[in-house]
């Protein structure tokens, strides 16, 4: 289980947290509001097919648990458009739901606000990294742009040593490096 | 209001929907068919990297046909959904631009294509993301995004293409000649979309025309290609009027899914 400690001061919420964006601030807010927290928990148990070391709500996809009734629904939103992930995350919550007698479930796509990379919790962006993929913001020094040409941090090494060879990876949301220190090869988790 | 006011405004309303339904599965159609194009590259890309993001960039206009196509099959109604929009129209019934249906030739030809299409559809959904159409808007915004990536790379591979080799040269400036002419109608639009323009829900294209092609002029001067001056033009892609290749395509696209309907796997 995954519960960010966000500070309070007298009875606000604070405006700034250095730690997290503003998105993803909000994002914490909303769960950790919500009326059924058991559900995002059990949710958490999802993960990306693509990228199984992260959960649906670590990738920021996931956006809405809730009870009507008898009804849960289950808004998630759509990373890339022609992401063929999307299909199979579907499924698995609804097999999860299912197999946790929750049958009577409907999971419903979102398309605006758009999806960004900024709702990736720390908690993802560490597990992308030591999973060999380097998180969107460690582009050192190109924070808030595209894909740079060289400088991302190794996930392997943390040299900035590092140089792109193509923009679109194994997926249409990473892009290939190459670290010129420990020499390996690795994806960047493009910012979006 | 009336009785009649209110029959109307009501028929008002249902004109306005049936618009928004051809206008939706028109862009599906300018994107499914660019998007298909692009994919008859995967496993024939010049070299593995550039294999990979051939495929990636299909997927996002493949992604967004999709989109484009449930928006338009929500509309509808009668439990119609976006295969019925892919798979189960003919080629007269597809209104995508023609320039989307082009073979797709060589690279520099795929490469060509992609820039004057990617400087259109930055400009396109910039546009679509303020229309009063709450599902375009978000479409578009999402779009928009992965615009950037692709503009950027066919940006570059222009600029490697015109200012490599004679070779690559000759065939990007080949490409760009032979694909100019299709550009005109990407601009225009018939009464359908100025009505939607008029209610705020459509593009209008004209208005960026002259950025479109100062951004453009400006990558291909950089890259050392001459801009075409030409003033043939090819339409009828909006009124389903296509070129020989868009029936060959659709053969290919539709055929599995016509031989064995409703299968899923």
């Amino acid at each position: 289980m995954y519960i960010v400690a966000i500070p309070v001061v007298s009875g606000k919420p604070m405006q700034r947290i250095p730690t997290m964006s503003q998105a993803q601030y909000e994002r914490e807010l909303f769960r950790r509001d919500s009326h059924c927290l058991e559900l995002w928990e059990l949710l958490d148990e999802v993960k990306d097919p693509e990228i199984p070391a992260l959960s649906l709500w670590d990738m920021g996809v996931l956006r809405d648990v809730r009870r009507e009734g008898e009804r849960i629904r289950v808004t998630i939103t759509p990373t890339y458009s022609g992401c063929p992930a999307m299909d199979v995350m579907r499924e698995d919550i609804e097999i999860l739901l299912r197999a946790n007698g929750l049958a009577n479930c409907s999971v419903e796509t979102q398309l605006s606000p758009a999806w960004t990379t900024d709702w990736m919790t720390d908690k993802g962006r560490a597990e992308l990294r030591a999973y060999g993929i380097a998180a969107p913001n460690d582009a050192i020094g190109h924070e808030g742009q595209e894909t740079p040409e060289k400088g991302v941090r190794c996930p392997r090494c943390g040299s900035v040593h590092t140089r792109r060879v193509s923009e679109f990876a194994s997926t249409a949301c990473k892009a290939l490096f190459q670290c010129d220190d420990c020499f390996e090869p690795f994806d960047y988790f493009k910012k979006l | 209001m009336s009785a009649n006011e209110l029959k109307e405004s009501d028929e008002m309303q249902d004109e306005l929907k049936q618009a928004t339904i051809t206008y939706a599965a028109r862009l599906g159609d300018d994107a499914l068919v660019l998007g298909h194009r692009i994919s008859e590259w995967v496993s024939n890309g010049p070299f593995l990297e550039e294999d990979i993001a051939l495929g990636n960039v299909a997927l996002d206009f493949i992604g967004r046909s999709r989109m484009y196509y449930t928006y338009a099959a929500e509309l509808t109604g009668n439990e119609k959904t976006e295969d019925d929009f892919a798979y189960l129209r003919n080629e007269r019934e597809f209104q995508n631009h023609l320039i989307n249906e082009l073979p797709r030739g060589d690279f520099a030809y795929t490469i060509a294509r992609q820039l004057i299409l990617d400087v259109y559809h930055s400009h396109y959904l910039s546009a679509l993301v303020k229309s009063n159409d709450e599902t375009l808007a978000a479409i578009a915004a999402k779009g928009i995004k992965e615009t950037r990536y692709h503009l950027r790379r066919s940006t570059d591979w222009v600029l490697r293409l015109g200012d490599g080799t004679d070779e690559s040269h000759q065939r990007l400036q080949a490409a760009i000649d032979d694909i100019w002419g299709y550009t005109t109608e990407m601009f225009e639009h018939d009464t359908l979309e100025q009505g939607l323009i008029e209610a705020g829900v459509a593009v209008d294209a004209s208005l960026f025309k002259d950025q479109w092609l100062a951004g453009v002029k400006e990558i291909l001067i950089a890259a050392t290609i001459n801009v075409p001056t030409t003033e043939w033009a090819v339409r009828g892609g909006r009124e389903g009027y296509h070129t020989e290749n868009l029936g060959h395509l659709l053969s290919d696209l539709q055929y599995v899914h016509r031989c064995n309907p409703g299968c899923q796997w």
